[in-house]
């Protein structure tokens, strides 16, 4: 449920589920995503342009020219929503490639979590992660929660160019960069796997959030070959 | 028939396509886009009796040098812009923005820079051909979305234009007063409790000068460190236009149309929808204030900014 309702600027009302990070409030945030878009596309409700989940909130844009922050408020107010028992969320294997070329950032994540790359290697792939939204560059999946035991900060100074296919990791969370971007995520393998395609017009992103995501591993080999 | 078309000679710093922008992909991390200064966007198309939505090449201090391929059109340049038109016999006008002109086969546009802003505006009567990506023209070349491949223009690149028969010309004009302000408006952000009473009072009494950062994404401001009391870092949320972000260096960045969909940096405050345009064409060097409004001051504000708008467009003929 939304705890809280207020205004960001003047075109934009801020609705915030709370503080911390966890999949029951996620679900949440993604069940008024759902419940708000449907309703857009029905016509239901008049101005707004832009909604953007994250972990616990959501920001609901609008165009001050056709409504204003107290409707939309009240309108927020006024819903009643569902849990989402219908569940689209799909299961989606993505390979990665960690050989020293793609991995970036080994040497700073031994040093700093103080266990071997094979450790981090095994940590990582033996799990799978909920994408809690997606965002920041087109496509990009926030995907949760890592092993404590690979948990790290961001870098210090953050790369002005991440290679595109970039898988990273920060705090508890994972990620792949979909375009070549400025990025401060610790880079511990590449993808040679499409993961946002533009020319897919229905759906873009191949990862969405609620679905649930498991990596593998590839030689350069499967890599420098891979053929979608 | 042969297409008509721009061919650019010289691409300028950032020329792309731009129109009101591609709503409703916020949650897929695709950022609105469209013109940074909405409002020139918008009476470049009047000039040339235009949709208001229609799409238009926004150029960037330097912009381009175009020369029309089998065709005769009419266009208009919105902005605060240095401009010559360079006739077939090599006779050479000076531009007039605010103001229709006819270019025929083998003129040339040169669009030689911006004055005191940033972005302006080129629009064609009937307008370019060019297709749409979910429902706008805009180039986005952070995701390489829209036309061009999602990317800005190079040099020897097209730009189609739709062909229309002139019967004849336009003949518009507005009477555009292109001044500026240094006070930017803005309201409180959701983390404006995170920073000192001292970072508070040098946010709104002293000066913020716009750094030689500066893109489609947003502006990085220096000024004096802006000391944060609770979290540099909170867990990334959603941004909209305008956002006043404060990095743990304490340096502010305002978002501007490509910005990244979400942000983890805390928000000191929004740019007012009224003074968006204003601060898109902020450019490097200059000093600018903040000063706070209330919810219903900014809409308020931005009614008048409406009303004024219309005014332009009213008085276009």
């Amino acid at each position: 449920m939304v705890k809280n309702i207020s205004n960001l600027g003047d075109t934009a009302v801020y609705c915030d589920f709370g503080s911390e990070v966890n999949e029951t409030i996620n679900a949440s945030v993604i069940d008024y995503f759902h419940h708000i878009s449907k309703l857009i596309k029905n016509k239901k409700i008049e101005g707004i342009t832009n909604l953007t989940p994250s972990y616990n909130k959501l920001i609901i844009s609008f165009d001050l020219t056709i409504t204003n922050y107290k409707k939309i408020k009240n309108f927020i107010e006024g819903l009643t929503i569902n849990r989402d028992i219908k569940n689209n969320n799909q299961k989606i294997k993505i390979p990665v490639c960690c050989d020293d070329e793609y991995g970036l950032d080994f040497s700073r994540l031994t040093e700093k979590l103080n266990i071997d790359k094979d450790k981090i290697l095994e940590l990582y792939f033996s799990k799978e992660y909920f994408c809690y939204m997606t965002g920041f560059i087109a496509g990009m999946p926030f995907l949760g929660d890592l092993n404590e035991n690979i948990r790290c900060d961001r870098l210090e100074t953050p790369r002005l160019k991440m290679p595109k296919g970039s898988v990273g990791i920060t705090e508890q969370f994972a990620n792949i960069y979909t375009f070549e971007s400025p990025g401060g995520w610790n880079i511990i393998g590449n993808t040679p796997k499409k993961i946002f395609d533009d020319k897919n017009l229905d759906q873009p992103a191949l990862v969405n959030p609620g679905d649930k995501v498991s990596f593998y591993q590839i030689t350069k080999e499967d890599y420098l070959n891979w053929n979608e | 028939m042969n297409k008509a078309y721009f061919e650019i000679l010289r691409a300028g710093v950032n020329t792309t396509i731009q129109d009101k922008g591609r709503n409703h992909l916020h949650h897929v991390g695709i950022a609105v886009s469209g013109a940074i200064d909405q409002r020139n966007y918008t009476l470049s198309n009047r000039l040339v009796e235009n949709q208001l939505n229609e799409p238009v090449v926004e150029f960037a201090y330097q912009g381009p040098l175009l020369k029309l391929k089998n065709g005769k059109i009419n266009f208009a340049i919105s902005g605060d812009i240095f401009f010559k038109i360079i006739r077939k016999n090599l006779e050479v006008e000076d531009g007039e923005c605010y103001k229709s002109y006819i270019l025929d086969e083998e003129d040339q546009i040169d669009i030689i820079s911006t004055k005191n802003s940033t972005y302006g505006y080129l629009a064609v009567n009937g307008g370019f051909d060019l297709k749409k990506t979910w429902g706008s023209y805009s180039i986005n070349t952070k995701a390489n979305i829209g036309p061009n491949d999602g990317k800005k223009y190079s040099l020897n690149d097209k730009i189609f234009i739709k062909k229309i028969d002139i019967k004849s010309p336009i003949n518009k004009k507005i009477n555009y007063d292109y001044s500026t302000d240094n006070i930017i408006r803005i309201i409180k952000g959701t983390n404006f409790d995170y920073f000192s009473k001292d970072a508070i009072d040098k946010f709104f009494n002293e000066d913020f000068l716009i750094t030689n950062l500066v893109d489609r994404m947003g502006i990085r401001l220096k000024g004096p460190k802006l000391e944060n009391i609770e979290n540099t870092n909170i867990k990334s949320e959603g941004l909209v236009r305008g956002v006043i972000q404060v990095p743990a260096d304490g340096n502010p960045i305002i978002m501007l149309s490509d910005h990244g969909t979400v942000g983890g940096y805390p928000k000191i405050g929004v740019v007012i929808a009224a003074d968006l345009d204003l601060v898109g064409q902020l450019t490097p060097g200059t000093k600018i204030n903040f000063k706070e409004v209330s919810l219903e001051e900014a809409q308020n504000i931005f009614k008048a900014y409406t009303e004024d708008t219309n005014k332009y467009l009213n008085e276009c003929n």
